[in-house]
């Protein structure tokens, strides 16, 4: 329990490399930074096994209260946000989708719509927006709650209690994040798509709705489906982990959770455009 | 059983205490004191006196700095998820109460019981309603803690780590801020405790309370001790303690200090 956090913990001790006095050089300041960002990978990649470790060894604990944690969470961050995903996915289909669908008609080159509607939405634009929604909607939450609850001595009092504060407090946020993000990616596509041939067809352009779903459905195949929810899972994991790992990395003040929590976001928007080049690489070699 | 019995509650030798927010600061340097089964300790210091770091490390909450400190026979190091029973031996009661504010006072309560013995909250329900009647606390009960006042919220704390029936009780400062009729109920009800109550199954529970102010808990039963200076010293009863002229002692007792003696006793 509490070794688990100190294991993680011990590792985000930046503070000293933050204060270390240095000569005023560019070359110690881009060093000093270089080391701090290691320094936090370092500490994000033990926390993300640790927390890996715990849902693999306690899925059979205490189960009546981490069960209904998870539902929560996944209440929060999924069906909760399905009205603000419904509209961004609407906007998205009516001012993106509708007009690469028009251009693409005048150019007479429809022929291209599926599989740039798969490459644009499916595989890139609809899993980053899903996941840059719940980091800022549901993320910047998770450091603010994790962050006061340090500050006011729950972990503390948790461990008082014999509970691992990993599996009670992180676990149920970072499954309720991966089945959140991939969820609302789904419905976001889908909502999106429809919505986008609205736009379409309410600008006469010359392309019946059957012919438009058979050329994304023609355009699709299984590793899309398998590769989307990887993917999207992988950023509902890592935007948890990043946004927890800051909430309780170190005991905090109350001053100190808005600075953590915008340092949280930053390191969580870095962190999704590095899992989305591991999988545009994917996409590339399969 | 009878080993068991015979072990310390708690045993600590040549220990250092480093502070709770960061262990390299060492609050309090070669602590040797030994708890007895059914012993009532109070131990007394001024604020930042190190009491709360104190009280963590006699709870297992963080290992010492230095020496060795074991709970009922068992190193506090070794304090893992193997030795989970050994650890829920032991209730903390956080000065402030430190609840989940996000939990209602019969959540916080039913929590630790919920999570280790895997229960629905309506299967728990019966031994935290009979718990919340003990403690006088059903009528707020379903409220959230940030709605009561100090006085419920730091007995909803003592709820919660009684819950699970431990056999060694730790304090930090349990009585600061409260009113009078609380404060009366408190010293009754851990007087109960330490004798053996009916919660617990009539055994006698071993109970630590820190205080920073020693006037309240005026018993021959009880056994004092001092934090001062980074020093641990014991006192012993209350007799012993009240004849201290030790400066500290003085003005946690609010007594006049003889300042002759104080002066060479400081010197």
């Amino acid at each position: 329990m509490r070794e688990n956090l100190a294991r993680a913990f011990i590792l985000t001790d930046t503070q000293f490399f933050r204060r270390a006095p240095l000569p005023k050089s560019y070359t110690d300041f881009l060093g000093r930074k270089l080391f701090l960002c290691l320094l936090t990978l370092q500490g994000l990649a033990a926390f993300a096994l640790i927390t890996l470790g715990v849902i693999l060894r306690k899925s059979r604990i205490a189960r009546s209260v981490v069960g209904p944690r998870i539902r929560q969470e996944i209440a929060r961050a999924g069906v909760a946000l399905l009205p603000m995903f419904l509209f961004v996915a609407l906007a998205l289909g009516f001012l993106v989708i509708g007009q690469t669908v028009s251009a693409l008609a005048r150019v007479g080159a429809t022929g291209y719509l599926g599989s740039t509607m798969v490459i644009v939405v499916v595989r890139e634009l609809g899993p980053l927006l899903a996941a840059m929604l719940v980091l800022a909607r549901v993320g910047t939450a998770h450091v603010i709650e994790l962050g006061t609850a340090r500050a006011l001595g729950e972990v503390e009092a948790l461990e008082a209690l014999g509970i691992d504060p990993v599996h009670y407090l992180i676990v149920p946020r970072v499954i309720g994040m991966a089945v959140g993000v991939f969820a609302l990616t789904v419905y976001l596509i889908i909502v999106a798509l429809a919505s986008g041939y609205l736009f379409a067809f309410l600008q006469d352009v010359p392309l019946a709705p059957g012919d438009y779903f058979k050329q994304i459905a023609d355009a699709l195949n299984w590793l899309d489906f398998v590769l989307l929810a990887l993917k999207t899972m992988a950023f509902g994991f890592f935007i948890a982990i990043v946004t927890c790992y800051h909430g309780l990395a170190q005991p905090l003040r109350l001053e100190d959770v808005s600075r953590v929590a915008v340092r949280a976001v930053s390191q969580g928007v870095i962190v999704c455009v590095l899992i989305d080049a591991l999988f545009i690489g994917l996409y590339l070699l399969t | 059983m009878s080993e068991n019995q015979n072990l310390s509650a708690i045993e600590m030798r040549e220990v250092g205490v480093g502070a709770m927010r960061d262990t390299s600061f060492v609050v309090l340097e070669d602590v040797d004191w030994s708890v007895a089964p059914g012993e009532f300790w109070t131990i007394g210091g001024q604020q930042y006196s190190g009491k709360s770091d104190f009280l963590m490390l006699a709870a297992g909450l963080m290992a010492p700095v230095k020496g060795e400190c074991k709970l009922f026979g068992t190193d506090t190091r070794t304090f893992g998820e193997a030795k989970l029973a050994e650890r829920l031996r032991v209730g903390l009661v956080f000065a402030g109460g430190q609840l989940f504010n996000q939990l209602t006072l019969r959540e916080n309560v039913a929590l630790p019981l919920q999570y280790h013995h895997d229960l629905p909250s309506a299967a728990a329900g019966q031994e935290v309603q009979a718990l919340l009647e003990l403690l006088e606390l059903t009528p707020l009960a379903d409220v959230t803690p940030r709605h009561v006042s100090d006085n419920w919220r730091q007995r909803a704390a003592l709820a919660r780590a009684l819950v699970l029936k431990p056999k060694l009780l730790l304090l930090d400062n349990p009585l600061a801020g409260l009113g009078a009729r609380h404060l009366h109920w408190w010293l009754r009800f851990l007087d109960q405790l330490s004798q053996g109550h009916d919660w617990c199954d009539g055994q006698p529970m071993t109970v630590v309370v820190t205080t920073d102010d020693l006037r309240p808990w005026r018993n021959p039963k009880r056994k004092f001790a001092l934090l001062r200076d980074k020093r641990f010293f014991l006192l012993g009863s209350w007799d012993e303690a009240e004849s201290a002229n030790d400066p500290v002692v003085r003005e946690l007792l609010a007594a006049p200090l003889e300042l002759s003696s104080a002066s060479s006793s400081s010197s």
